[in-house]
């Protein structure tokens, strides 16, 4: 089997501090970690490789410096990476970002599945999966839980929706977007490290996915940020200190709706 | 490039805006001016971060005007629970409403094997008009119908809006009609307006954790399309003298075809609370210490007729269950009143309940950011005041 699971590059977001006198994000020393999410896409492709066979692709796309997210994956028990990145791709929506990790899964070619990440914590928008698998026309399976059953041409899986769950089945090939409820991420093993230390990354730009500026990066986005700013602060009420017998009266006035003369 | 960062005069060369680049795009030359490169993204992060008030992002906003002028009115998307219409949709039938301004038809479209418990209760509540898919294939969502349907829906009738609820539906469909008619997709969106003088749908969301709001707009092409987060918007009061136009949609072979199966429905167990409808939240923090405090807690809200919620603290901890989760990663509420109890009031809780109508907070810190945004803090310990609280209330109602 041939599998393919797209991972980002992210930074921290539980580490990312607000400057409260500018109101700006602080990003010095924020690190840039694997998207947390993406570690159970990437172990549940390893997982069904580890027993149909075949091997586990691993991409992304990014700056250079996303090479070290792919290091990361090998170093976990991926097969190999690709990296997708040239200057065209930056400012990519998802719509753009989409069309391009397709492109790379065409290029690829013969693959039956490719694996998501419910989401990425620094964006937050959980389209690029379904989006890439309009891409292909591909089927999706969004929010999976649980895969129940993989073989050569189909999948059954579980959808955790709000209400339950939606149990899947599809043919292959298909798109996934994984939920942390589906495995334990293993941790890397020193033969994986030792190989990630040694492997070379194929790296792959424009040219290579046979695209133009036009459909990719900040061009190719049909979406754009116009601003950015920090939560709109809520004005601060009025703070009630004292002894436990007035803040309990004046709490009980408001909770019931009786008025400070209560 | 569409647009350009203006880099003032009065730049100083103070660097600032340097390390606040997300992609390196911007340095500072020899004459101490900044300076920026074609790695620019346009995403502004640097203008705020500037104390001179020296940089500005000009867009350029493309499109062709006779193109995007034969799209007009707002299409909802319908999302069924048990045979009738989600609150959500509700939702995004009020926000659709208020965006339309009383100049735009406000169109709601439902795809169900059954919609006999929808069509009255969506005109009612706001829509102008019913748009009706159904067949018997259409019981559970499927994502390649829903978008089939909506491609077909959207090509037919050319709206310039189109929202659905950021639901497990919503974010697996739209993200494929997106890319089905090459147009733009806002994820799960907190607040939406129209632009009076571009007309554009300015589409606002929280990003990097809750940590900043960025406002997106879709300027080439139409329909402008959003995800909308449940829980923000405000549905409106059912009015009954209202009236709407029905539409039955024809539902052809290609509308059916689907190369996936939903098997099998296995719903939740019908206990749980959906801390969404309550009208009093009190929520717990990290401050509870255990899973017995949560008690206190329960007692209160029995009294006051609420329910109870929890920051994303005290589920990690294992000390209430995940489904009464208020935040970024849990749920958005907005009850009449909110009462945080040991929570400090991070972002990502934040951004779960600030829409409440009003927020009193109990923590023991007095420098905990919840008191720099509720309506009316009190500085104590939980421990004291929460029991006493109980007394009091149970003394008053005798």
């Amino acid at each position: 089997m041939k599998f393919v699971v797209a991972v980002k590059q992210v930074p921290d977001t539980a580490e990312v501090r607000i400057d409260s006198e500018r109101g700006t994000l602080i990003r010095d020393g924020v690190p840039s970690i694997m998207n947390p999410f993406d570690t159970y896409a990437l172990e549940e492709a390893m997982k069904w490789r580890d027993e149909l066979g075949g091997v586990v692709t691993v991409i992304t796309m990014g700056p250079p410096q996303a090479e070290s997210v792919l290091k990361e994956a090998i170093s976990m028990g991926a097969d190999d990476a690709i990296l997708i990145s040239d200057r065209a791709f930056a400012g990519a929506d998802t719509w753009a970002t989409s069309h391009t990790l397709a492109a790379a899964v065409k290029e690829l070619g013969d693959v039956d599945a490719v694996f998501f990440g419910k989401q990425a914590i620094d964006g937050d928008t959980a389209q690029t999966g379904p989006s890439v698998a309009a891409s292909l026309d591909w089927p999706q399976i969004t929010f999976v839980g649980k895969v129940r059953q993989l073989s050569q041409n189909s999948i059954t899986a579980e959808r955790y929706v709000e209400t339950g769950t939606q149990v899947v089945r599809s043919e292959l090939p298909v798109v996934l977007t994984i939920l942390k409820d589906a495995n334990v991420p293993r941790v890397p093993s020193l033969r994986g490290k030792m190989k990630s230390r040694k492997v070379q990354i194929p790296v792959w730009g424009l040219a290579d996915l046979a695209l133009t500026e036009d459909e990719t990066g900040l061009n190719g986005s049909p979406t754009k940020v116009v601003v950015t700013a920090t939560p709109e602060p809520r004005t601060g009420g009025q703070i009630h200190e004292g002894s436990t017998e007035e803040l309990v009266a004046k709490l009980a006035d408001l909770l019931l709706g009786e008025g400070s003369e209560g | 490039m569409s647009g350009f960062l203006e880099i003032k005069d009065s730049c100083t060369g103070c660097g600032i805006c340097v390390k606040t680049c997300p992609v390196h795009a911007l340095s500072i030359n020899d004459v101490k001016k900044a300076v920026v490169s074609e790695d620019c993204t346009l995403c502004s992060i640097c203008v705020d971060s500037c104390p001179f008030e020296s940089l500005a992002v000009h867009h350029s906003f493309g499109g062709n005007k006779e193109e995007l002028a034969k799209y007009s009115g707002i299409l909802v998307l319908c999302e069924m629970r048990n045979g009738s219409p989600d609150r959500s949709t509700y939702e995004l039938i009020g926000e659709a409403r208020k965006l339309s301004a009383g100049e735009k038809e406000v169109s709601v479209l439902v795809i169900t094997d059954d919609a006999s418990g929808a069509v009255e209760k969506l005109i009612q509540s706001g829509a102008d008009k019913v748009i009706k898919a159904v067949h018997k294939s259409f019981k559970h969502f499927s994502t390649e119908p829903w978008n089939s349907v909506l491609t077909h829906v959207i090509k037919e009738y050319h709206p310039e809006i189109v929202l659905a609820a950021a639901t497990t539906t919503g974010r697996d469909v739209m993200p494929r009609v997106s890319k089905s008619l090459d147009t733009g997709l806002t994820a799960d969106c907190t607040e939406l307006r129209i632009d009076p003088d571009s007309g554009m749908l300015m589409q606002t969301r929280p990003a990097f954790g809750g940590n900043i709001m960025a406002t997106i707009v879709c300027d080439r092409t139409r329909p402008q399309m959003s995800t909308v987060r449940p829980g923000v918007m405000k549905p409106m009061e059912p009015d009954t003298s209202r009236t709407g136009e029905i539409v039955e949609l024809e539902i052809t072979a290609e509308m059916v075809k689907n190369r996936s199966q939903v098997l099998e429905f296995i719903p939740t167990a019908g206990d749980e609370v959906d801390i969404t409808e309550a009208e009093i939240v009190i929520s717990g923090g990290r401050g509870m210490k255990n899973p017995e405090n949560f008690d206190l807690l329960h007692d209160l809200a029995h009294l006051l007729g609420g329910t109870v919620g929890a920051s994303r603290a005290a589920v990690d901890n294992g000390w209430i269950e995940y489904p009464r989760q208020v935040g970024q990663t849990g749920k958005t509420v907005q009850p009449a009143t909110y009462l945080a109890v040991g929570i400090s009031g991070a972002i990502q809780h934040r951004v779960g309940m600030q829409s409440s109508d009003v927020i009193y907070a109990v923590n023991k810190d007095r420098d905990a950011s919840i008191f720099e945004f509720c309506t009316e803090g009190f500085v104590g310990d939980l421990f004291e005041i929460i029991p006493a609280l109980v007394k009091e209330i149970e003394k008053r109602r005798k």
